[in-house]
């Protein structure tokens, strides 16, 4: 099985998730940039990804929409900053609703060990309450989160 | 503060080592000032300007009885900055966990109409 998600928070300004695929990076990276794949596999199960648009060049502008089952549309859009196939991309990213105050960079960084992959995406918040704002997001409220202990959240943090 | 300048405020808080650690303390029960600058090889002021950031942040509570003045953790802004980060990582799973089944699908060899049908040759490690 491959390596469970871990989510990170350091510094400020960043969030930093990582994941590790049973693929090569080739695959995953086609899984991440082009449309037809990206839409099978990114968003939550319930809603619905409407528009996926992917200009894949520097200065190369994409969009997504995706439809909450209440009907909500939450759009976001960015261009590309830095692409290097199959081995990193570098997006802005602004949502329609502007709750993040400014947006943020994102990069993901895909890496191949034994025909397995794992994807280091780096968000980079433009200030500590961008970061914080995210916390509002309308997909976040879409979700129906436990309350996970304590101990688990202390022991994740020091991990940091 | 509203609900995102207090998030913000446990962020930052969370943001420092020693903070964690002396929240990882208190997690056990309360304890004095003096008590927490024991453990960590920083003098007790050093502490009080961290207990004051995690104060700000609505973290850890200063009792106002007795000499000591205990210290005590406060679970609810934590759990408003671990709610988030828990909507978060669900988010990402969700989302990657169907990225592992759309990977298997692509990469059985069935499916001679998608991009790849097998894993290619394996670069060098070094």
């Amino acid at each position: 099985m491959p390596n469970p998600l871990t989510i990170t928070t350091p510094g400020d300004t960043n969030i930093v998730v990582t994941r590790e695929f049973d693929a090569p990076r080739e695959l995953v990276w086609l899984c991440h940039t082009k449309p037809e794949l990206l839409r099978r596999w990114y968003g939550l199960p319930d809603w619905t990804m409407t528009v996926c648009e992917i200009d894949l060049r520097i200065g190369g502008k994409w969009r997504f929409v995706t439809v909450a089952p209440t009907g909500y549309e939450m759009g976001s859009q960015g261009i590309y900053t830095i692409i290097v196939e199959p081995e990193r991309i570098e997006q802005t990213e602004y949502y329609d609703d502007d709750w993040t105050k400014g947006g943020s960079n994102n990069a993901a960084v895909f890496s191949e060990t034994h025909g397995r992959t794992t994807v280091t995406l780096t968000v980079t918040y433009s200030s500590p309450e961008a970061r914080a704002a995210a916390a509002a997001t309308p997909m976040a409220e879409g979700m129906e989160i436990g309350f996970k202990r304590l101990d688990a959240v202390l022991a994740e943090e020091q991990a940091a | 503060m509203n609900a995102s300048e207090r998030l913000d405020a446990t962020f930052i808080a969370l943001a420092d080592p020693t903070r964690r650690a002396i929240l990882a303390r208190l997690k056990q029960g309360e304890a004095s000032v003096n008590e927490l600058t024991s453990p960590f090889a920083i003098s007790q002021p050093a502490v009080s300007k961290h207990l004051k950031i995690l104060e700000r942040a609505g973290l850890v509570t200063r009792s106002s009885v007795g000499t000591s003045r205990p210290v005590r953790i406060e679970a609810g802004p934590m759990r408003e900055a671990v709610d988030w980060l828990e909507k978060y990582r669900e988010f990402w799973e969700q989302s990657y966990k169907r990225l592992d089944a759309l990977l298997e699908i692509l990469q059985t060899p069935r499916n001679t109409d998608k991009p790849k049908t097998k894993k290619p040759r394996r670069d060098d490690d070094a």
